[in-house]
């Protein structure tokens, strides 16, 4: 039986390193979704460097006002741009056709893109371009390897270039493997500041991913606390019909 | 109060109210016995209730086109008032409902309530079943993720495995050489108008056969064959108001784990949203890993068990169609497993760990490794239906009691 639950827990131990699906662990992206300064400062980065290719067609500019506390003429100055009104959903004008010309690929709606990816996968997709001539673009990405996009925060993040290590396959083979990013051009911040953009903009679309988790999680205590109040009375009565029975 | 009675007497002159009443909870006698495992049957109704009401409400906004319908279920979750919750207490529910109906199922398995006289009421309970299975199928398709896109590809192109008239049968099913719009379309009139039907009228009739041939308790005895002089069951109490209030302090404890789901962790994970279904279904991207909800899982790993396509979709409709077979292949003089003897427990213990273990393994990559445990896994979840009748009859049994006992 021991040798069973031995071979069984060898058997999944595999699985758990393969679970991230990459071969580069993810970072973990310690939002804090409380922080609404945080998602403010996400918001901006959003429109201002991801919503030149990106949509988030489901979101309203509005909604985002009421659940990060921001009248409309804050929405009017920092986030609503051109023609747009705000009430509109958080569409862009690139057309996906043009998008895949230029591109390959038309840039996804990023509406949902932190219920499908993760928070921790998105922090750390966004801080692990590098520099690689081989790519359209000129990088590349470790935990994306050859995703269309171009390093659109560079003018933050500055260029990062590869540190190679050089390993022995098991068939004798030498492989060159990246060992970590170093940092070749700095950017207008430094590594922690932009850490910390990259969080609140993380924070942001996980946010606009599910907006209505502010009002979900502010209800739960309540009907929680209701439905134990409920599970006390109902079991006080059931003992009190049940007294009589044998 | 006179014009209350009165106003009975003229509804039962002309509608048997009081006679239902009687019948179905004031005058039902139920064993006092029941224990933890008699809830689920009552919370099976309830979830019921719960997908109908909030079904409703989501087909009010709900958009059943292959171009609108991704879009629309996020329009219920951020633009309709209370659209989440509602669509939160869908998703959950489903999930929800197979828990519940599982662990019904699981009463039935270790008490033996599918034994004589209650055959029937077991296999109207497996067609209830069958139904709910396909109910959950249809309207996973419905918010048009991915997964909902690829799961329905892969399951309805089994059907395409059959012999002689397979592809043309799963053509018939989708409407269309891929699932399309069409599908998309005929699975929503057949989740929310054709299978509820068939799942409500079922579930009266399962009720009318329980009530016939009354509840089994967990020591399988009947509880009919010791009456007093009014011919009342001795060890039988009124169903209303004793099992009504117990029942009650279920429903309480439900709602509580429910709502805890619902407002804090509504994808669980993602065993009850998956991930991948955040993105809308695109025909010419296949995911990586296509598997379906946890709840089909168990079956799916049987099917991938098998090399052969045909012989896997007929072993994993066989691990359901046996299941049916339960009255029939226990052969034990006793229900209860309180009183069957060793064989019986060993081998409902490697049921149980079988039936897990498949359910895990549905859910991860068919590497070679984990395809022969689930070959082992599904070699050992037949060998519970198929030795029982072996085993159930040369192991000793224990002594029944001659009343219900409380432990």
């Amino acid at each position: 039986m021991r040798r069973i639950v031995l071979s069984a827990l060898l058997l999944a131990a595999p699985l758990w390193a393969q679970a991230g699906g990459g071969a580069v662990p993810l970072d973990k992206a310690n939002i804090d979704l409380d922080n609404r300064q945080s998602l403010w400062h996400g918001a901006k980065l959003f429109v201002n460097y991801c919503m030149g290719c990106h949509s988030a067609q489901y979101m309203r500019y509005n909604r985002v006002g009421k659940d990060l506390g921001l009248s409309e003429d804050d929405l009017k100055q920092y986030l609503v741009f051109g023609e747009k009104k705000v009430g509109d959903t958080m569409t862009i004008a690139m057309r996906p056709e043009d998008a895949a010309r230029w591109f390959g690929t038309p840039a996804p709606d990023l509406s949902l893109v932190a219920r499908s990816r993760g928070p921790d996968w998105l922090y750390t997709y966004l801080r692990t371009f590098y520099l690689d001539p081989k790519r359209p673009f000129g990088v590349n990405n470790l935990v994306f390897k050859d995703v269309a996009m171009p390093h659109v925060l560079w003018e933050l993040q500055g260029w990062q270039k590869p540190v190679y290590r050089t390993v022995k396959r098991a068939d004798g083979h030498e492989e060159k493997i990246i060992e970590r990013l170093e940092l070749a051009v700095p950017g207008k911040l430094s590594p922690a500041e932009y850490d910390k953009a990259v969080r609140d903009l993380v924070a942001f679309l996980t946010y606009v991913g599910e907006p209505a988790q502010f009002e979900r999680k502010r209800l739960g205590p309540w009907v929680l606390a209701y439905l134990a109040l409920l599970i006390v009375v109902f079991y006080v009565l059931k003992k009190e019909y049940w007294r009589d029975v044998h | 109060m006179s014009a209350m009675k009165s106003l009975l007497g003229w509804i039962d002159a002309r509608f048997p109210l009081t006679k239902l009443w009687n019948e179905h909870l004031a005058q039902y006698y139920a064993p006092k016995n029941l224990n933890f495992w008699y809830f689920f049957g009552s919370l099976a109704l309830l979830v019921l209730v719960i997908q109908i009401v909030t079904g409703i409400f989501l087909a009010m906004n709900f958009k059943p086109d292959a171009g609108l319908a991704f879009g629309s279920v996020e329009y219920i979750m951020r633009d309709v008032n209370w659209g989440w919750l509602i669509r939160y207490m869908h998703s959950t529910g489903a999930s929800a409902f197979f828990v519940v109906v599982y662990l019904h199922m699981f009463r039935g398995l270790i008490y033996g309530s599918y034994r004589g006289p209650r055959e029937l009421l077991w296999l109207i309970g497996m067609v209830i079943y069958v139904a709910l299975m396909a109910e959950a199928f249809m309207g996973y398709l419905l918010p048009w993720g991915q997964m909902s896109y690829w799961g329905a590809q892969v399951i309805i192109s089994l059907f395409g495995a059959i012999p002689y008239f397979g592809e043309d049968l799963a053509l018939w099913i989708r409407g269309d050489y891929v699932v399309s719009d069409a599908t998309l379309n005929r699975f929503f009139a057949f989740h929310v108008i054709a299978v509820p039907l068939v799942l409500l009228a079922l579930v009266v009739v399962h009720i009318m056969a329980l009530h016939e041939v009354g509840s089994n308790n967990p020591d399988g005895i009947e509880i009919k064959k010791k009456k007093d002089e009014r011919g009342i069951p001795l060890d039988g109490i009124p169903f209303h108001p004793y099992y009504t209030v117990k029942d009650l302090v279920g429903v309480a404890v439900f709602l509580f784990l429910f709502a805890a789901v619902i407002f804090y962790a509504p994808e669980m994970g993602g065993y009850f949203l998956e991930h991948d279904n955040f993105v809308p279904a695109d025909p010419l991207k296949t995911p990586e890993h296509i598997k379906p909800l946890w709840y089909f899982t168990p079956f799916y790993a049987i099917l991938r068990a098998v090399p052969n396509k045909f012989l896997g979709v007929v072993a994993m409709g066989a691990a359901i169609f046996v299941l049916f077979l339960l009255p029939w292949l226990d052969r034990s003089p006793v229900r209860s497993i309180r009183y069957k003897g060793v064989l019986s427990r060993i081998a409902l213990a490697v049921f149980v760990v079988s039936f897990l273990a498949l359910g895990w393994l549905g859910m991860q990559p068919a590497t070679p490794t984990l395809t022969m445990f689930a070959r082992l896994f599904a070699v050992l979840y037949f060998a519970f239906f198929l030795l029982m009748p072996i085993y159930t009859r040369i192991e000793r049994t224990r002594p029944v009691p001659e009343r219900v006992t409380f432990k």
